[in-house]
């Protein structure tokens, strides 16, 4: 297949931007790997233990671009413990060892330190931008090192990590010269900032195009900052509470309407709902609004504000909006296509909740809605049924009915048949979560119909192996599977054994896999890790008894065997 | 749920000494159409849900009638932690106060949960009724201003605005009236 020189090749794949095109053509032919892995500068790395930093750094030497997903999905939910792993330090040492040019590093579900990051910021001189996702184990400290450090940060995104925050002087660290942020979000952060340092900092960053602010900053040094940056993309604010009378708010109202270019809105961490119309005029032109933090804005507000938003694509939002609301959001943003609605009240009163009927009018009235995550207090078949009809574009569909065991309220049915039918419309759906009443039929109709999909999120649901074997039986692009609380055990764990090896990674807690069954599997698969997460010493008295069953497991294919940064209570078997 | 014995681990002792049908090892656990408990598992949420959701780690081995179940319902710990500190925040709901100005013919209505304290408070109504207020002190209340900011507690009395802290004025507020400087002059000395 050599009919071309090599540089001719390398032109050629520099067209080429995604991993899995990438990858692809790496497995053409020998000349073509080579070439391939010369010429990639972006590295994506699903799994952290998939592989080892020399690796990596070895075939791609011209890596620049690092993205790493650390702890399982479930992780997010508190299932992991914390010093489970994950650890980022090993991959920033090895490729400043190796004097990788890193200038983009993409973690998530990582454990940071202050120290990595330190190492970080004094390793690559062209180091450009970092984007921490749900990552722990760091503080402000950290922060201020980038700051110092990095003379050509463009970049430093903090999306929902928890930072232990030092309510030191972090964003002072950022030097005068620095002037080529284009990027800042600190919304995580609970601590105060230096509110002048701030407004110093964006008034030399004349290419900031995202700006999200923590609560800590009021509103008055919000309209002093956007007053000296109307080229705003992407803002999110901090404190969005003032006096409607006051001249501060006369001023914020001013420099919003100069701010044409913002097409993304976030924050009102803290809001006093009478300040919102100053946001009406820019409302016209967000493609995405994330109310999803702003718990002072009540149902009523929420509806006037949404009237607005015509031009709306991406909408993330509080279920207090209510199932109205949802009409009007489907009166009024034909434009829309991911919608996220949280719960906003944990403790389960359930009276500003949303049903299934916010759901079937969102199906309605958005045709090009491709991608939902819907918390609820209750679904029905045919309520599924007719949105699967409505919305036969579905690429991610999540729904979590608060009360995960519950059948369809009006037929005391299962949902298996709502699931199903989404599936069976749903051709390109990628990504899948369950909940309510289950049964095996659910999954059966899964392996059947769901052929691209990708992940899949059970809890609490089906009646036997059969319902997991359906599953990894019929899917066979399935990447990721996490099942909690279900009664699937050694017979569906080790029928396919050979199946794991073509997924990323299978999460099984509080089901009927037993020790046993989990050595066996570890034994006849030696590329696969096989963990076991033994909380509470429940098995060190007994670490022979091949009968008990399993409280958490996680297995994964992965190059470089067992992991060596394991904590005690990790098994690998 | 009875509380485990020391030599027993969760269930697995009861089921070997079990009798029943079918070979050991083969367990096979139906589901009910409503999620009853699972042996030495955690209890369902549909149990869970007056109790309230707890993010905690340690899986109950003795689930009770309000027992919290980790992982569940799914959300990300860091917005669940934010909602927790939200809760213990009073509901954002304003608190609205009428203010009268001696000498203005009609009163005005401010939020009290808008400002952060006296100060942010007194800058207001000097830039809502047009006048100055002037510096408190415990000892002179508003000297040398024109006028002095009063109001009325939830005993009914006319207070000099300052002399409790603010979370304290907030909650007995009733109503504010800007008082004429000489009016208040009796208010300030008094005491």
């Amino acid at each position: 297949m050599n009919y071309f020189p090599e540089e001719v090749l390398e032109h050629v794949f520099d067209f080429l931007k995604s991993h899995r095109d990438r990858n692809a053509v790496s497995l053409v032919c020998k000349s073509w790997y080579r070439v391939e892995r010369f010429s990639r500068e972006r590295v994506f790395i699903g799994n952290c233990y998939a592989i080892n930093p020399d690796r990596l750094i070895e075939r791609f030497p011209r890596l620049r671009s690092l993205t790493l997903k650390g702890k399982p999905h479930f992780a997010d939910f508190n299932l992991v413990p914390h010093d489970w792993g994950g650890f980022v330090y090993p991959w920033i040492d090895a490729m400043a060892k190796r004097g990788v040019n890193l200038e983009e590093l993409r973690l998530k579900r990582m454990v940071v330190s202050d120290e990595g990051l330190e190492l970080l910021s004094r390793s690559f001189v062209n180091f450009k931008s970092l984007i921490l996702v749900s990552c722990e184990g760091f503080t402000t400290d950290g922060l201020a090192a980038i700051a110092s450090n990095c003379r050509f940060l463009r970049e430093l995104d903090l999306q929902e990590n928890e930072v232990e925050d030092h309510r030191g002087q972090w964003l002072s660290c950022f030097p005068d010269s620095c002037t080529s942020l284009v990027s800042l979000n600190f919304a995580c952060l609970k601590g105060e900032v230096n509110l002048a340092a701030l407004e110093r900092l964006m008034a030399r960053s004349c290419n900031l195009r995202s700006l999200k602010l923590n609560h800590a900053v009021p509103l008055d040094t919000l309209q002093k900052i956007l007053a000296q940056a109307p080229q705003l993309v992407d803002l999110g604010t901090g404190s969005f509470v003032s006096d409607p009378d006051s001249e501060t708010f006369r001023r914020l109202r001013t420099a919003i309407q100069k701010c044409a270019s913002i097409k993304s809105l976030s924050g009102f961490l803290e809001v006093a709902p009478c300040c919102l119309p100053a946001i009406y005029p820019i409302c016209l032109n967000l493609t995405t609004l994330n109310l999803s933090y702003a718990q002072g804005i009540h149902g009523s507000e929420l509806i006037k504000l949404i009237r607005h938003c015509g031009k709306l694509q991406r909408l993330w939002i509080l279920d207090c909006i209510g199932d109205k609301g949802l009409g009007v959001v489907a009166s009024t943003c034909k434009e829309l296509q991911e919608l996220r609605v949280f719960p906003s009240d944990l403790h389960g009163d359930g009276h500003a909740a949303v049903t299934e009927e916010g759901l079937v009018a969102i199906s309605a009235g958005c045709p090009k809605l491709h991608s939902l995550l819907y918390f609820c207090q209750q679904m029905t078949n045919a309520a599924l049924i007719t949105v699967a009809k409505n919305c036969p574009n579905f690429t991610r569909f999540r729904l979590c009915i608060i009360n995960p065991t519950i059948p369809d309220p009006v037929t005391m049915q299962p949902l298996d048949e709502g699931f199903g039918a989404i599936v069976q419309s749903c051709k390109g759906l990628r990504r899948l979560s369950l909940s309510g009443l289950l049964t095996d039929q659910v999954f059966l109709y899964i392996g059947m119909y769901a052929e691209q999909l990708e992940m899949l999120s059970v809890a609490f649901a089906g009646d036997s192996d059969k319902g997991m074997l359906c599953v990894l039986n019929g899917c066979k692009k399935l990447k990721k599977l996490e099942i909690m609380d279900s009664p699937f055990g050694n017979l569906a764990l080790l029928t396919d054994v050979g199946k794991y090896e073509t997924m990323r990674s299978l999460w099984m807690s509080s089901c009927e896999v037993t020790l046993g069954g989990c050595k066996t599997l570890a034994k006849k698969m030696p590329r696969l890790n096989v963990e076991i997460i033994n909380e509470g010493d429940q098995m060190e008295a007994t670490p022979d008894d091949d009968r008990q069953k399993v409280e958490k497991m996680y297995l994964y294919r992965s190059l470089v065997g067992a992991r060596r940064d394991a904590p005690d209570f990790v098994w690998t078997l | 749920m009875e509380n485990p014995k020391p030599y027993e681990r969760g269930d697995l002792n009861f089921k070997a000494t079990e009798l029943r049908l079918g070979l050991p090892g083969s367990e096979e656990v139906k589901r009910e159409a409503t999620s009853s408990v699972r042996n030495n598992k955690r209890a369902s949420p549909d149990m869970a849900e007056e109790g309230g959701y707890k993010g905690g780690s340690n899986a109950n081995n003795a689930p009770t009638a309000k027992a919290q179940v980790v992982g569940w319902p799914p959300i990300r710990s860091y917005r669940k932690n934010s909602f927790a500190t939200k809760k213990n925040e009073a509901e954002i709901s304003g608190i609205f106060m009428k203010v009268s100005m001696d000498g203005a013919p009609y009163l005005r209505k401010i939020d009290l949960k808008v400002y952060k304290g006296y100060s942010d408070l007194l800058k207001a109504l000097e830039n809502m009724f047009k006048l100055t207020i002037g510096e408190y002190s415990e000892r002179e209340g508003y000297k040398g201003s024109e006028y002095a900011p009063t109001y009325e507690d939830k005993d009914g009395d006319w207070m000099l605005v300052g002399d409790v802290p603010w979370d304290m004025f907030m909650s007995s507020c009733k109503r504010l009236r800007i008082m004429k400087g000489s009016e208040a002059k009796g208010l300030a000395c008094g005491v």
